[in-house]
């Protein structure tokens, strides 16, 4: 067991952060806020390289219960954590990546007078995260959900002041419990089918008490699709991540781009069984994640907001991972959860040093010239942007994209459609990329840059560029090198992608395509953009409306507005004047009217009190003689 | 000796209790207001006085002497506070003190 059985503080120290800072944040000095912030995460990043190393030296599953939690009837459910190679993966994200953001946040934040408020939900929110992926009950795995939602909520409405920000953030909280409340009715089914709900008994007893295909099975796993829809910003739950962009970079960073936004691909990725059983639910799986890449990477084309351009990529990005999941290529899956998890925070952390340096500008239009007053910046936003757009061959997202177009295509459960959309999605990917960097970039500095970010940003941004070009080398194709290490590493837990037999021999040909493709993308992006001035608000007077469409992400708000926000709220309004509201009404106003008369009597003036005093004498008197 | 009979000195008692009771109903200065109460307590006095001589019992004298005592207590709480309604107010009218009313 050596170090592995430490894991339990893995999620402690950044609770214990969490505590002190909620409870005594308000009297600290600012570098001691600091130091609990980010140092509880960094100690806990440590114990997980520690714990990383003890487990690649004797890889297994270890389950290391820490006590009953709640013991009624069969429902048993213990704070267990179980690490295998998948959970491992994510925890390491988890921790280093959360801790190179919140070493990033100390000096993003410095100025900010809710500094304790910041890192006590941060650090609560990097515990919830790791008990969802280290959850061995899906109890547990739900009680880290909804802790991440709530810390979600709390930080896109950090600056609370704006009422936009609180409203960014219950649209956020609502439509993500749409999606979490039908996975809780997917746990309903599992329990009242298993009798328990700890991961392991159902996936081991699953395929023997459900038939492949069986609609239970599909309905089961569509539930926990819908949770996973929720959390992860997929269609048709996609629309409140851009707004929740009005949180502070860091968050946005962290939570809306490398982690938790992923949870719904952990979600499918652990009950991979459920969905291996139902072909149905793996295609919607396929489906949904395709349809949202493509709308969301054409919204992103479109975005004039730095943020919102990287959100909508961000939807994109985890479209591309649903889809990676729908063909049953699950370690694709993963490892472009592990890419886009390092290249996309870096490329959020960038746009807020960015936007940090001119005065809180968010439009992209009124930045350019950057590559010269930024120069690390530039550079580091370039690593990210380049593995974005997968770059061919030396970059990550050129590996982890190009596996799972690779398995769309010829994939068992792969489809020559899914693997189109995920063609039309790189070119899309690589022509935003390419306009973003352009714009933001080159050409004429409209804003002054009025400061410059110092060692505690950089260096975070520094790290993450190195690993989002480098960590791509762990898995290589097949016919490039024998270095298929992420999927080698997943093979214990999660099970191989099975490919058509025949057609092996084509996988040249088609890396050779998306190379073509995402070349072709970055190069219109480079003609409409920087070689053909003024082409681009050529391209916009001709279409405005199909402009518009994409600007507003497809019209999803509207719809929901029409369908939902409106019948509601005609309801709550026909139901104000109602009966029984009357009564309670009409019980308050005789209060208030007799309130009012009785109160007019307490005039102030003395000599009427007196007069009271002699009437009431007398009329006593008067009585004492007559009875 | 001719004694006095006791409905003169009930009468006048309850005469001078009225005239105290109205002058507190009608006057606004808080001095002549103050002035009537004390007259209103040596009206009942006196009928206290009147009651005890006509049973010849000491209960009457002792009454109006803690009558007397109670006065002096009001009188010294009450001229305080005229001096702090007068400091705050600058004005003896009762009405113009009517800052607590409902």
């Amino acid at each position: 067991m050596n170090a592995v059985q430490y894991l339990w503080l893995v999620p402690l120290l950044p609770l214990l952060g969490a505590v002190l800072l909620i409870v005594a944040g308000r009297n600290m000095s600012k570098p001691i806020i600091a130091s609990i912030g980010a140092g509880s995460v960094g100690l806990s990043a440590l114990t997980v390289i520690v714990i990383g190393v003890a487990f690649l030296s004797n890889p297994d599953v270890y389950e290391i219960s820490v006590w009953q939690w709640i013991a009624v009837g069969n429902l048993t459910p213990s704070i267990e954590l179980h690490l295998d190679a998948l959970s491992l993966m994510f925890i390491f994200v988890i921790t280093f990546v959360g801790f190179l953001i919140h070493l990033y946040s100390v000096e993003f934040m410095g100025e900010d007078s809710g500094y304790a408020r910041f890192f006590a939900c941060l650090n609560l929110f990097v515990c919830s995260m790791l008990l969802l992926v280290l959850a061995g009950n899906l109890v547990l795995l739900y009680l880290g959900w909804e802790g991440v939602g709530l810390c979600s909520y709390l930080l896109i409405g950090f600056w609370y002041e704006d009422p936009k920000n609180g409203y960014a953030a219950r649209k956020a909280f609502i439509i993500t419990r749409v999606g979490d409340t039908a996975m809780l009715i997917g746990l309903f089914l599992l329990f009242a089918t298993f009798n328990s709900l700890d991961i392991e008994t159902i996936l081991s007893a699953a395929p023997s008490r459900w038939e492949q295909g069986s609609s239970i099975a599909t309905v089961a796993a569509l539930l926990l699709l819908g949770g996973a829809a929720g959390k992860s910003a997929q269609l048709p739950l996609q629309n409140w991540l851009p707004d929740a962009m009005a949180g502070p970079t860091p968050v946005s960073a962290l939570i809306h781009a490398a982690t938790m936004v992923t949870a719904g691909v952990y979600l499918i990725a652990r009950m991979n069984v459920l969905f291996e059983l139902s072909p149905v639910a793996m295609t919607t799986v396929g489906v949904v994640g395709a349809v949202t890449l493509l709308i969301a990477g054409f919204s992103a084309m479109t975005q004039t907001d730095l943020k919102r351009v990287l959100a909508y990529s961000t939807i994109s990005q985890i479209g591309y991972m649903f889809l990676a999941l729908g063909v049953g290529a699950w370690s694709a899956a993963i490892f472009h959860f592990f890419t886009h998890a390092f290249f996309k925070a870096l490329l959020f952390l960038g746009a807020g040093a960015i936007i940090e340096a001119l005065h809180h500008e968010h439009n992209i239009f009124r930045m350019g010239g950057l590559r010269k007053q930024l120069p690390i910046v530039f550079i580091t936003f370039l690593a990210g942007a380049a593995s974005l757009a997968a770059l061919p061959l030396v970059t990550s997202g050129f590996y982890s994209k190009d596996m799972i177009l690779w398995y769309a295509w010829a994939g068992e459960k792969g489809s020559g459609l899914l693997f189109i959309a995920g063609l039309v999605g790189a070119l899309v990917t690589a022509l935003y990329t390419t306009r973003l960097v352009i714009v933001t970039f080159f050409g004429y500095a409209n804003t002054r840059v009025s400061k410059r970010p110092g060692w505690r940003m950089t260096m975070p941004l520094g790290v993450l560029a190195v690993l989002s070009v480098v960590v791509g080398f762990l898995e290589v194709p097949h016919n490039f090198w024998h270095a298929q290490l992420i999927s080698g590493f997943l093979g214990g837990v999660l099970p191989a992608a099975v490919i058509d037999s025949g057609i092996e021999a084509y996988e040249w040909a088609l890396q050779l395509l998306a190379a073509v493709v995402t070349l072709g993308g970055i190069f219109i992006g480079y003609f409409v953009y920087m070689a053909t001035p003024g082409l681009h608000e050529l391209v916009k007077k001709k279409f405005p409306t199909l402009h518009q469409l994409m600007y507003d992400g497809w019209g999803f708000d509207a719809l929901y507005t029409l369908l939902f926000v409106k019948p509601v709220t005609w309801l709550a309004r026909a139901s104000r004047g109602d009966v029984i509201d009357g009564i309670y009404t009409g019980i308050a106003w005789v209060a208030i009217a007799a309130n009012r008369a009785i109160a007019t009597t307490q005039n102030g003036v003395m000599r009427w009190y007196v007069l009271g005093i002699v009437v009431g004498a007398l009329l006593i008197i008067t009585l004492g003689i007559l009875v | 000796m001719n004694a006095i009979p006791i409905e003169y000195g009930l009468i006048l008692a309850g005469i001078l209790f009225m005239l105290g009771m109205v002058s507190v109903l009608i006057r606004r200065n808080i001095i002549f207001m103050l002035i009537s109460v004390e007259i209103m307590l040596n009206a009942a006095g006196l009928a206290f006085i009147v009651a005890g001589s006509k049973w010849t019992q000491a209960d009457g004298q002792i009454m109006f002497i803690f009558i007397l005592t109670m006065a002096a207590a009001e009188v010294s709480v009450g001229l305080a506070l005229i001096l702090q309604i007068y400091h705050q107010l600058k004005t003896l009218d009762t009405d113009a003190a009517n800052r607590m009313k409902g």
